[in-house]
């Protein structure tokens, strides 16, 4: 059988004697959509940093198509077709949206420093490449503002495309999204959702941390519930939603049905101001 | 009196202008790119103009000196952006690189009497060794940190030369060979190197090497996981900038033909870091104009005698406050539109 895209085993990470992932195991298969879920602190965010090199684990392995990462630097993940975008956005602010996505080209142009000292063609053609590849992939994203401009004079849910632009230009076979649709209205998450699916489309498995459940249960082929560092279930969305303990953790105790939806609507509602 | 320093600014014009032919394919926006290339190419070409007519304005020994440090002072400035205005790493102690390229010249040129220019290879060794020493501990470090550590680097090598022999100790080495006959000459030849050196800067800061450094400066983590590898870049800056200082040590060494500790002090590693802020960090015109500025207004205010530094510092106060973002900013995209 063929190692899975993104494999991890008995993850755990301690920060002192706090333990912020206890045992997580998860596999991701290729083009797949798997949601991290979890109530906040639950170590969705401590899990992504483990996977893409920014923690080292305290125990537990990461693969990548069955190559050993774990420990890995962040640049040296990256370079192994994994990106990721961040909870809170961290675009490179002063820099123009274009150059924010030229970022993702990084790895994938080819020039050396007398390249540029001399413009050679060689120069002028990797530049170009780079600066077409970042309009592709902003055009992909759906962005509408200003590419020239600096990246921080966006509104919110602009900079969040920007992001994932960044992060769909490395070209990844991975794709991880922390909490993607935080902070958009209803228009802009039903496009978020869409973006989502077409990157999908283009063979890209997707990690995703959401709290917003309609589109976590929308999009998901599978869910992996974390609470309080401990994984507590790993399924279909169907199968995950009625899962008792799932729901106790989200509710407490003796939740029902109507209080569930009586959360997610708060949930859901809160968040529209945001943006 | 317009300074040589102005004649850096041309470095912009050529490596600016040269992106537009590819610049219409996504339209032009509403303000029209064209009248800003010409802006700059003009700009450029002005302050090449002025710094080629200077000497015939004014050819005065004091002039012509006054007017070559400038041009290295530019160099200087232009080196420090590299590492603070590009890759956001705050140096402290820039002008150790500075004295580590005067003295190895120096030496090498009184004691071995080599002409100057043949001891450019071993400059450049030296330079690079010392970037990577002094970077490779101190760039693990974030800023503040990073910057006391520089601070106390500038230190150790303005107290080292003081002590050596081979360095001649607190008074210095006398008798450095010039690269020129005379003070005209070696001012063009000045100019030329530093306009050489500035278009270097800027081209390396539109490279893919320069994007890297300006996301290590905006965001280190976000940098990284696009697959930057932070601590090769920001070494990279930190060994670039070495070689514009070192090479700057080794005009400044022909130019006064004497080295000596009194020329390194932390005055001047926060004089250069003042000609960076004053002209716009990352912006290499700002900074050509801030290191002209700073340089010459101390010139210009002679008249003020013991006053001259306090009428210079509330003049660089006011400017800060007026324009915080320096006189002369960067833009934040490099595709032109």
């Amino acid at each position: 059988m063929n190692a899975p895209l993104l494999s991890v085993e008995g993850l755990r990470l301690a920060f002192g004697g706090v333990l912020a992932i206890d045992g997580l195991t998860f596999a991701v298969g290729e083009a797949e959509i798997v949601s991290v879920i979890g109530p906040n602190g639950a170590g969705k965010t401590s899990a992504f940093n483990c996977v893409t090199g920014f923690y080292r684990p305290t125990a537990g392995s990461v693969r990548l198509r069955g190559r050993d990462i774990t420990g890995l630097r962040p640049s040296a993940v990256a370079a192994l077709g994994v990106a990721r975008t961040f909870q809170n956005l961290r675009l490179f602010g002063e820099m123009s949206v274009l150059d924010n996505v030229r970022a993702g080209t990084h790895l994938r142009i080819r020039q050396n420093v007398l390249d540029a000292l001399l413009h050679t063609p060689r120069y002028r053609r990797s530049e170009q490449e780079s600066t077409e590849q970042a309009h592709h992939w902003l055009d992909f994203a759906g962005l509408r503002g200003d590419r020239y401009g600096p990246a921080r004079a966006l509104p919110y849910g602009e900079q969040r495309r920007v992001e994932i632009a960044r992060a769909l230009a490395r070209r990844p076979d991975l794709l991880l999204l922390d909490e993607p649709a935080a902070g958009l209205n209803h228009t802009e998450k039903a496009e978020m959702l869409d973006l989502i699916r077409r990157i999908r489309e283009q063979g890209v498995a997707i990690v995703l941390i959401e709290h917003d459940m309609g589109l976590v249960m929308d999009v998901s082929q599978r869910v992996v519930v974390l609470n309080f560092g401990r994984e507590i279930a790993d399924g279909p969305p169907d199968e995950v939603r009625r899962d008792p303990e799932v729901v106790e953790a989200y509710l407490g105790r003796d939740a029902d049905e109507a209080e569930i939806e009586q959360a997610r609507a708060s949930v859901a509602g809160g968040r529209d101001g945001g943006a | 009196m317009t300074g040589p320093g102005e004649g850096a600014p041309l470095a912009e014009a050529a490596p600016e202008a040269a992106p537009a032919p590819r610049a219409g394919r996504r339209g032009a926006g509403p303000r029209s790119i064209a009248s800003r290339l010409m802006e700059n190419r003009w700009a450029g070409l002005a302050g090449l103009a002025v710094a080629l007519l200077a000497p015939f304005v004014n050819a005065t020994p004091y002039a012509l000196s006054v007017m070559t440090s400038a041009a290295i002072f530019v160099m200087l400035a232009a080196g420090l952006n590299i590492v603070v205005g590009y890759c956001g790493l705050l140096d402290l102690g820039y002008i150790a690189f500075f004295a580590v390229g005067a003295y190895t010249s120096g030496v090498l040129s009184t004691r071995l009497g080599l002409p100057l220019i043949a001891t450019l290879p071993a400059v450049l060794v030296v330079t690079v060794i010392a970037g990577l020493v002094i970077g490779a501990p101190t760039l693990r470090l974030r800023s503040d940190y990073l910057a006391i550590v520089t601070l106390g680097f500038g230190e150790i090598i303005r107290v080292t030369a003081t002590n050596l022999d081979v360095t001649g100790g607190p008074s210095g080495i006398y008798g450095i060979p010039g690269l020129t006959g005379g003070p005209v000459s070696f001012y063009y030849l000045t100019v030329l190197v530093v306009a050489v050196a500035v278009v270097g800067a800027a081209r390396l800061g539109r490279s893919r090497l320069g994007r890297a450094w300006r996301f290590v400066r905006e965001d280190e983590d976000a940098a990284e996981a696009m697959g930057v590898h932070t601590y090769k870049v920001k070494m990279a800056a930190y060994v670039a900038g070495a070689i514009w200082g070192g090479l700057a040590g080794v005009l400044f060494g022909a130019h006064l033909s004497a080295v000596s500790p009194g020329s390194f002090t932390f005055l001047q590693s926060a004089l250069v870091l003042m000609a960076v802020v004053l002209g716009g960090m990352g912006s290499i015109r700002g900074v050509v104009v801030g290191a002209v500025v700073v340089s010459l207004l101390p010139e210009l205010l002679r008249d003020l005698a013991d006053y001259r530094y306090v009428a210079f510092g509330v003049l660089l106060i006011i400017v800060m406050l007026v324009r915080p973002q320096g006189l002369w900013p960067a833009r934040p995209g490099e595709v032109p539109k």
